[in-house]
């Protein structure tokens, strides 16, 4: 059987000729995602904001203008409707509830008792409600375990490797978050406490890329003592480039596969995922080798001191 | 490389066997063949999640007001009490203004008596040293009790713990659910109750403090005033279930912390009503307050709202009692459940309320599987048409870890939710990269020259430092993931983080050993990676 080889062997592609370009150009991408995410907002789910959403499946199909005025006209403040998928379920969404810090409220309970009588045969499959205290934690623990979570990485690469190599892991990270965030804001999918834990895995498996080339330039380095920085990157990407693109590939097939035929509810957590590996792979070779040069990484970085001296005259 | 010894081979197919085992109950659980699992093997299963199983998930959280409220109220009864030990003692009413209790001694003599009996009432808290209220005297026969900050806090705290039992017994009396109470950063409780899809009943029942006292009616009071709001000294006005108001003595002749048991029953006239019993002390009580006040009428009061006032037709001795009230037989029953299972110690507000059906739950376990299914397919036919023999071993040492992940959460009785089932495909996609990583580097060896042998070893050697770096970094994460989620999510961390420890050892100790029987089997010429 002759075997896929998806890059030929020895290939030798010279990925730091347009590391300028690709930074200028991955620069403005993140600051328009940036912009573009301040600006419009998240599309933030009750998680992150309060509220109550019910979820409800019905016998027959229903068309949604018809199941708003229906909603509207029991009274329970201005509902936002979304049909999931088809037009036989809904999501039906409003406002958290006025008054005191208690989602304790008779709107879920009374959409799940009058729907059934409206629509015989309909279920209401799920209520969640959400009060604004406790929404505000919960965005609040998002931020910060995000920012954690990146900040924990960079420092325990710098441990292991050298600290521009730390500042590349954290760059890196910012530029993927900040893509994904550009995503979620542009395509107004619902951000949700499964897609914040979407991005937690991007910021590992972000990284899951960026440590194996660095691993292999901090190989590199010691292997050939007098190479220049920039063939020595390149020498690096190309030996790894086989396993970056089979190793994303396995991980977009399962993905994707949960993409398209998993539950409809954590949708948003696997395209968060999807989305987060392309960019991670593209990042970990633009983004994370070129900044190493920016960051004078130089050939003798990982020779250690008393070898330096040793090895002084003889580069001198 | 070749270098195996047969009790490492022994016990790495030992772990294999072990976790194949330990994930087969969760496996065929809810299946028909799930009762041909013999008894005496392992009967370890994951749990799972609300959004899998169905359910309703609440968050409560203390009143923190009601609290203070509750716990000035019951002072008061206490300070009561105890002055009246000292017969020479003479107070005048007790105010609970201010969140503070304070009151005249009418003696001035008195004053220093009285202020040493409250003094003694105080109770030393653990560690700090401070007491729980504070004594003072002010103007010279105005006697103080300030709360203290620490002995709120104590007070708070011990209140959430009876609160959490009094919870669970509301919510199952009999104590055979598989529910979950439990107390979370002090002043929460979180409820979890599989099966249950409308939380109404739920927080019917959780909702009612069912603080019950039997009160005195003040008779004396201008009926007028009283519609006004306005009591007598040593009286207060309180509002009637039916509308209205009443007013009654301050003073609780028996309470409802007396109770031994409560059940809903009907009255003679066949509504619904509520028996209940007290205990020896309760009854005592009950008794001599009845045979004291016979003819006039006395307030049944629930969470500071009167039930009904009847006239005490004869003394009541037996501990034995009936509550009727306009009650429907559902109200009733939840009544006489809250009532035998205590009054709440504060009142708890639903902060976060999430409910799923089982149908919608049955559905997402179902898409699940069939995407972790083809998932896992897609996956290994990659490995096999890019790695050759080397893509097998791969793809065997995927699938083992597939049983492991099960396996491990088992036996740790882990709780699998929806997100747990994307951080599963997640893990058997990335679990890979650990073997595309090896093998990638033996491709390479073996084009530098080196000899087959050497390649392996090398490939292993060299691999295994950018997959432990990988692997801490996804450790990080995740365990962040776990300390910061909630539910969901942290079924989500905890399936990656067992994932990525079993995927070390089968992508990397496991496939290691595949390998190295083979080449010491066969002694191949050429490698076909």
């Amino acid at each position: 059987m002759k075997l896929l080889k998806l890059v030929p062997e020895n290939t030798n592609l010279d990925f730091m000729r347009w590391r300028n370009l690709a930074l200028i150009l991955s620069l403005i991408a993140t600051v328009v995602s940036i912009g573009y995410t301040i600006y419009h907002g998240l599309n933030l789910g009750i998680d992150f904001v309060g509220g109550q959403v019910v979820r409800v499946e019905f016998a027959k199909p229903v068309h949604i203008e018809e199941l708003r005025s229906r909603v509207d006209s029991l009274g329970v403040g201005e509902a936002s409707i979304q049909a999931l998928g088809n037009e036989q379920t809904y999501q039906v969404r409003l406002p958290k509830p006025e008054g005191p810090e208690t989602a304790s409220n008779q709107v879920v309970s009374k959409l799940r008792g009058t729907l059934p009588q409206i629509y015989p045969g309909a279920r209401v499959d799920a209520g969640e409600s959400v009060s604004g205290k406790v929404s505000e934690e919960l965005a609040q623990n998002s931020a910060i375990a995000i920012a954690l979570a990146m900040i924990g990485i960079a420092i325990y690469i710098w441990f292991r490797f050298e600290w521009q190599f730390g500042v590349g892991a954290l760059l890196t990270l910012g530029h993927d978050i900040a893509m994904t965030l550009g995503f979620f804001a542009f395509t107004r999918l619902q951000v949700d406490l499964n897609v914040v834990a979407a991005f937690l895995t991007i910021v590992g498996y972000s990284l899951n890329d960026t440590v194996v080339i660095y691993d292999r330039i901090r190989e590199d380095l010691r292997k050939y003592r007098k190479m220049a920085i920039l063939p020595l990157i390149n020498l690096s990407l190309n030996e790894t480039l086989a396993r970056t693109v089979v190793t994303s590939l396995t991980v977009l097939i399962a993905l994707g596969v949960l993409m398209l035929i998993g539950p409809q509810v954590i949708f948003g957590l696997a395209i968060a995922i999807f989305l987060g590996v392309l960019i991670g792979t593209y990042s970990s070779i633009y983004i994370s080798a070129p900044v190493l040069v920016w960051l004078g990484l130089k050939p003798d970085s990982f020779v250690k001191a008393d070898e330096k001296d040793a090895a002084q005259p003889e580069t001198a | 490389m070749l270098d195996f010894p047969r009790w490492k081979v022994t016990v790495l197919w030992l772990i294999v066997a072990l976790g194949i085992l330990l994930s087969i109950p969760s496996l065929i659980g809810g299946t028909p063949v799930a009762g041909a699992w013999p008894k005496w093997l392992p009967q370890y299963k994951i749990n799972l999640g609300l959004d899998l199983a169905g359910g309703s998930h609440l968050l409560l959280e203390a009143d923190a007001q009601d609290a203070v409220k509750q716990r000035l109220a019951a002072k008061e009864d206490e300070v009561a009490t105890e002055l009246k030990r000292d017969p020479r003692i003479d107070v005048g009413d007790i105010s609970t203004a201010g969140g503070r209790l304070s009151f005249m001694v009418r003696n001035p003599t008195q004053v220093d008596a009285a202020v040493e009996r409250l003094r003694n009432l105080s109770k030393p808290l653990a560690l700090t040293g401070n007491r729980d209220w504070d004594v003072s005297v002010v103007d010279s026969t105005r006697v103080v009790l300030t709360p203290t900050a620490s002995g709120t806090a104590q007070a708070l705290k011990d209140a959430m713990g009876v609160a959490r039992d009094v919870v669970r017994r509301r919510i199952d009396p009999s104590g055979t659910k598989e529910i979950t109470v439990v107390t979370e950063g002090g002043n929460r409780i979180l409820v979890e109750v599989p099966g249950v899809e409308d939380p109404e009943a739920l927080k019917t029942l959780i909702g009612q403090t069912a603080r019950l006292e039997f009160k005195l009616v003040d008779l004396s009071a201008n009926p007028q005033e009283v519609q006004q709001g306005r009591a007598p000294p040593g009286s207060q006005v309180l509002p009637m279930v039916d509308g209205g108001f009443i007013a009654v003595k301050r003073r609780v002749m028996v309470s409802g912390d007396q109770l031994t048991d409560a059940k809903q029953s009907f009255d003679p006239d066949g509504r619904p009503a509520i028996d209940f019993t007290f205990d020896t002390a309760g009854a005592r009580r009950f008794g001599r307050t009845t045979q004291e006040n016979v003819g006039k009428p006395f307030a049944i009061i629930l969470d500071d709202k009167v039930l009904s006032a009847p006239n005490i037709n004869e003394p009541i001795l037996g501990g034995r009692g009936q509550i009727t009230g306009s009650f429907t037989v559902q109200q009733a029953h939840d009544l006489a459940v809250s009532l035998a299972s205590g009054k709440l110690p504060v009142k708890l507000n639903v902060i976060e309320e999430r409910t799923i059906s089982a149908e919608l739950g049955q559905d997402s376990i179902h898409k699940g599987v069939i995407a972790s299914i083809v998932g896992v397919v897609g996956v290994i036919i990659f490995m096999l048409v890019t790695y050759g023999r080397f893509g097998v071993y791969a793809n065997i040492a995927l699938v083992v870890n597939a049983f492991l992940i099960l396996g491990t959460m088992a036996m740790f009785n882990a709780t699998l939710t929806l997100p747990g089932i994307a951080g599963f495909i997640l893990t058997i996609g990335a679990a890979v990269d650990a073997n595309v990583l090896i093998n990638e580097r033996i491709r390479e060896e073996i084009r530098r020259g080196r000899r087959i042998i050497d390649a392996v070893d090398t490939g292993y050697r060299e691999a295994m430092r950018a997959i432990f770096d990988a692997n801490v970094t996804h450790v990080i994460s995740a365990s962040i993931m776990a300390y910061f989620g909630s539910g969901p999510v942290r079924g989500f961390a905890v399936v990656l983080l067992i994932g990525v420890v079993t995927s070390v050892f089968t992508a990397v100790y496991f496939t290691r050993m595949l390998v190295a029987l083979y080449l010491r089997r066969s002694r191949p010429r050429a490698l076909h990676i």
